[in-house]
C-alpha cells in the first residue's frame, strides 16, 4: 500500500512499511517483511548483523521513539540511509533534539523522517531541525491538504537559529543592523 | 532601547501571517481545539472563563511611547479600555474575541512588539533589571544579553514543545531586582578575577506547586559562550525532562531528581560539543545589540537642582512621593519615578488606556520616550531630570499614579485571580482590595514600613506568594474560596521562600489575619526592624500563636 508523504518539500508516493513491535514481543522474533521497512530500534540491535546488507541499501531503516537515546545508534550511521523519529504526540518536543543531534553532533546525511503525530504546524519547525521526509498520521491530510501543508514549510524564511537547515545563526549569515522600513 | 532591523521584523511578519492562517484554519474546522491549542499559547491566547486572555510579551519590561500609545489603543479597540501588567513584565487583555487577535498581533507586528511565546511549553519572555543602565549597582546594562537571547529564543525550532514553559531572568546588579533565583535559568552577569565579563548560571528554580530556589551550576561562563551554554541546559531538559506528569514537568523537578552535580555533568558534556561552534557570540553581534541600549543624551546638570530641593521643603505630599517612588539615578541631576499602578480601588498592575497615553507623553516628555514595566506591576520612568519631578508628580497624581506607596504594604503583588483566570482557586483581586482598603491610612502605612505582601489566586503563583513578606494563596476547600498565609518569605539576594502559618482562612477572615500579623510586628519588633527581619529573628511562631489565638476564641463562641 502506498501513501503520501512529503519529501524535501514535494508531495510523493512512498511504500515503507512500519514495522513495530507489539509489547512485550522479543525483536529478535519479530518478522521483517520484505521490501521498504522501517524497524524498531530495539529489532535494529537485536539483529543488527542480519539486517546490515538490506540497510546498507537502503531498503530497510530503523526508527527510534521519542523516550529512546539516539546514540545508540552512533556506530551503525555510515551503514544506514534511512532513520524514522516517531512522535506519539505533536506536543513531544524530544524528536527535535534527535533531530538536531543526528543532523548536528553525529552527522547523519541520510533521509531522516518524521512519522506519527506530524502536523502542518510544526513542518517549519521540524525542517529546520533536519527532518527532509514529513510522515503525517495516515488519513490526518487528504491530497489537497497535504499540498497545501508543504507552503509550511517556508513559515520562516530568515530564522534567528543556526540549526540543521541553517548551518551559520542569523548573527554570522547576515549583515544585520539595516533599519527595519517600519520605524518612523 | 533596541530596534528591529529588516530581519526582525520580516521574521515577526511572518509570525503574523503564520497564525492568521492558523487562525483562519481553526475558524474553517480544519485544526482541532488540541491541535490549535499550543498554538494560540503560544501566540499569547488562552481561552478563558470569561472571554479569551490575551498575553503581550514586554521583552525586558522595555516600552517607547508609541508602544505604549498602541497598548492604549488596543485596550479601546478590542477590550474593555485596560489592560493588566504581570509579574513577569507581560501585558494582559481579559476581553478581545478570538477572531481579532490575528489583527490585533498585526498591530503590535507594526510598533516592533508580540505576543510570542508569552504561553505555552516553551522558553517565555525573558526579564531584567527594570533600572538596567540607570542604577548604581549596576555591573554592566543586562538589555543586550536579554535582546541576543530572546532572538536566539524566538521561534526556535527546538525548543517549542518543552515539557513545560521554561523562564529565563538576567541579574546584572549587585541587588537582585529579578528574583533569580526563582528561574529555570538565572543568568548572574559577574565579571572574573580577569575583569572579564561572563555569566553565574543558576537553575532548577520555580515557584509553583512545588517551590525550589535554583542552583549555581556555573560558577562562570565567559559571554561568547551565552548561547551555547542555554542550549546545552535546554537540550538536557528537552530530552530528560518529565513527560508522564505535568505537575513534576518543570526543569527544577529534574535538577532536584538528579542532584545539580549530575545535572551540571549532563549539561557540561552536552556543552562540550556545541562549545565553540557557530552560536558562539562574536564581539560585532554583541556590539551591534549593545549600541541600541547607548545612553540617552543627558543634559550635564548639577548634583542636586535648586528648584527640586525647595519644591521639597515647600510640599510636604511631593516630598512624600519623592521619598517612596523616586530612586536615585547614576547620572547627577537624575532620578527614576516608579509610577504606582496599586491606587486603592484599582486591581494591582490593572491600567487605563488613558493612564496609558498620559504615562507614553510622560515618557516624551520626561525619559526620553521610554519606560519600564516592574516585577511588582509597577511601571518606572527611569531617566527624569529632578527639575521636572514636580511637573511630573503633579499630572501623575491628577491620572492616580502617584500614590506614594512604592515598598509599602498596599504595593500588592497580585495575579488576576478567580475573576478573571481558569486556574483559579480563589479571587485574588477583592483580597488586595480590602487589605488596601483596611490599611489606607498614609501614616500607618509608614509605620509599618517597607513590606511585601503578594497574592496568588493558586499554586500557580503567578502573583509570587511564595516570596512575599505576607504571602496569601487561594485555595479551594469544597468549592469554597479559602487562603493560606505564609510569612517570611522574601526576593532580593537572600531570597527565601515563606513559611505557611497554620490552617487556612475563609474570605471574610482574612483581612483580619494580615491585621494580627501586623499587630505582632508592631508589639514585638525591635526599633528600625523591618516586618521581614522581625519574623528571621523570632521565627513563625509568635506570629502563629496571636493570629490563631483570636480566632479559636471567635470559633468557640460561634459553636457554643
Ligand atoms: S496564580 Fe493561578 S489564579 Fe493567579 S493568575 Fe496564575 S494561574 Fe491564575
Amino acid at each position: 500500500m502506498s501513501e503520501r508523504i512529503i519529501r524535501n518539500g514535494r508531495v510523493v508516493e512512498d511504500t515503507r512499511q512500519l514495522v513495530t513491535l507489539a509489547p512485550g514481543a522479543d525483536p529478535a522474533e519479530t518478522a521483517v517483511p520484505a521490501g521498504a521497512v522501517l524497524v524498531p530500534l530495539g529489532v535494529w540491535r537485536a539483529r543488527r548483523d542480519e539486517l546490515l546488507e538490506r540497510a546498507r541499501s537502503g531498503e530497510l531503516g530503523v526508527w527510534i521513539d521519542a523516550g529512546e537515546d539516539v546514540s545508540l545508534l552512533a556506530d551503525d550511521l555510515a551503514a544506514l540511509r534511512v532513520i524514522g523519529v516517531h512522535f506519539p504526540r505533536f506536543t513531544d518536543g524530544r524528536g527535535y533534539s534527535t533531530a538536531a543531534l543526528l543532523r548536528g553532533r553525529l552527522g547523519y546525511s541520510g533521509e531522516l523522517r518524521a512519522f506519527g503525530e506530524v502536523l502542518r504546524d510544526q513542518f517549519n519547525y521540524l525542517t529546520r531541525c533536519g527532518f527532509d521526509v514529513l510522515q503525517p498520521r495516515s488519513g490526518r491530510y487528504d491530497a489537497p491538504a497535504l499540498e497545501a501543508a508543504c507552503a509550511s514549510i517556508a513559515d520562516f524564511t530568515e530564522p534567528y537559529q543556526h540549526s540543521a537547515s541553517h548551518p551559520q545563526p542569523l548573527f554570522r549569515r547576515a549583515r544585520r543592523g539595516t533599519p527595519s522600513p517600519s520605524h518612523p | 532601547m533596541y530596534q528591529y532591523d529588516s530581519y526582525d521584523q520580516q521574521t515577526l511578519n511572518e509570525r503574523v501571517a503564520q497564525f492568521r492562517n492558523q487562525t483562519q484554519r481553526y475558524l474553517a474546522g480544519e485544526l482541532s481545539d488540541d491541535e490549535f491549542r499550543p498554538l494560540r499559547l503560544q501566540n499569547g491566547l488562552y481561552l478563558q472563563r470569561q472571554a479569551p486572555m490575551f498575553r503581550i510579551s514586554v521583552p525586558y519590561g522595555h516600552l517607547a511611547s508609541r508602544q505604549l500609545r498602541k497598548l492604549a489603543h488596543l485596550a479601546r479597540a478590542y477590550d474593555r479600555g485596560y489592560a493588566h501588567f504581570t509579574t513577569r513584565t507581560n501585558v494582559q487583555f481579559n476581553w478581545p474575541r478570538l477572531e481579532d487577535v490575528p489583527e490585533m498581533l498585526a498591530e503590535l507586528a507594526s510598533v516592533e512588539m508580540h505576543a510570542n511565546q508569552t504561553s505555552g511549553n516553551c522558553i517565555r519572555n525573558i526579564t531584567a533589571d527594570p533600572f538596567a543602565g540607570v542604577a548604581a549597582d549596576e555591573i554592566t546594562d543586562p538589555r543586550p544579553w536579554a535582546e541576543i537571547l530572546r532572538q536566539w529564543a524566538a521561534y526556535h525550532p527546538e525548543f517549542a514543545f518543552l515539557p513545560r514553559k521554561f523562564k529565563i531572568a538576567f541579574n546584572s546588579a549587585r541587588e537582585d531586582r529579578v528574583v533569580l533565583r526563582v528561574y529555570d535559568i538565572g543568568l548572574d552577569l559577574v565579571r572574573n578575577a580577569d575583569g572579564e565579563l561572563g555569566f553565574r548560571v543558576l537553575a532548577g528554580g520555580g515557584l509553583g506547586r512545588t517551590p525550589i530556589l535554583g542552583e549555581e551550576i556555573a560558577p562562570f561562563v565567559a559571554w561568547p559562550h551565552l548561547i551555547t551554554y542555554c542550549e546545552a541546559i535546554l537540550r538536557v531538559y528537552n530530552r530528560y525532562g518529565r513527560r508522564d506528569n505535568l505537575w513534576k514537568a518543570r526543569i527544577k523537578i529534574l535538577v532536584r531528581a538528579l542532584g545539580a552535580a549530575e545535572f551540571r555533568r549532563q549539561v557540561e558534556e552536552e556543552w562540550r560539543h556545541t562549545k565553540d561552534g557557530p552560536d558562539t557570540l562574536t564581539v560585532e553581534e554583541v556590539e551591534r545589540v549593545a549600541a541600541h541600549f547607548a545612553p540617552p543624551p543627558y543634559e550635564t546638570l548639577p548634583a542636586r537642582d535648586p528648584g527640586f530641593e525647595s519644591l521639597l521643603d515647600a510640599d510636604k505630599a511631593f516630598a512624600g512621593w519623592v521619598r517612596r517612588n523616586v530612586r536615585e539615578h547614576r547620572r547627577p541631576g537624575y532620578a527614576s519615578v516608579v509610577l504606582s499602578l496599586k491606587k486603592t480601588g484599582s486591581a494591582p498592575g490593572d491600567i487605563r488606556a488613558e493612564q496609558l497615553d498620559r504615562i507614553a507623553d510622560w515618557a516624551d516628555r520626561f525619559s526620553f520616550g521610554e519606560a519600564r514595566m516592574t516585577h511588582e506591576q509597577n511601571l518606572a520612568l527611569a531617566d527624569v531630570r529632578q527639575a521636572d519631578l514636580h511637573a511630573l508628580w503633579l499630572e501623575a497624581r491628577e491620572a492616580g499614579l502617584a500614590t506614594p506607596n512604592i515598598g509599602l504594604l498596599t504595593d500588592i503583588i497580585c495575579c488576576p485571580g478567580g475573576d478573571f483566570c481558569n486556574l483559579a482557586n480563589a479571587r485574588s483581586i477583592p483580597v488586595a482590595d480590602a487589605i488596601q482598603q483596611r490599611f489606607d491610612d498614609l501614616d500607618y502605612l509608614h509605620d509599618i514600613g517597607e513590606i511585601e505582601l503578594n497574592i496568588s489566586g493558586c499554586m500557580n503563583s503567578c502573583g509570587h506568594h511564595h516570596v512575599g513578606h505576607i504571602g496569601i494563596l487561594g485555595v479551594d476547600k469544597n468549592d469554597e474560596e479559602w487562603y493560606q498565609v505564609s510569612i517570611g518569605g522574601c526576593q532580593g539576594n537572600d531570597t527565601t521562600l515563606g513559611k505557611v502559618i497554620g490552617p487556612s482562612f475563609a474570605r471574610d477572615e482574612i483581612v483580619g489575619a494580615v491585621e494580627r500579623l501586623l499587630d505582632t510586628y508592631v508589639a514585638l519588633r525591635h526599633e528600625d526592624e523591618r516586618f521581614i527581619d522581625t519574623v528571621r529573628r523570632i521565627g513563625i511562631e509568635p506570629f502563629r500563636e496571636r493570629v490563631y489565638e483570636n480566632r479559636v476564641h471567635k470559633r468557640k463562641t460561634v459553636h457554643v
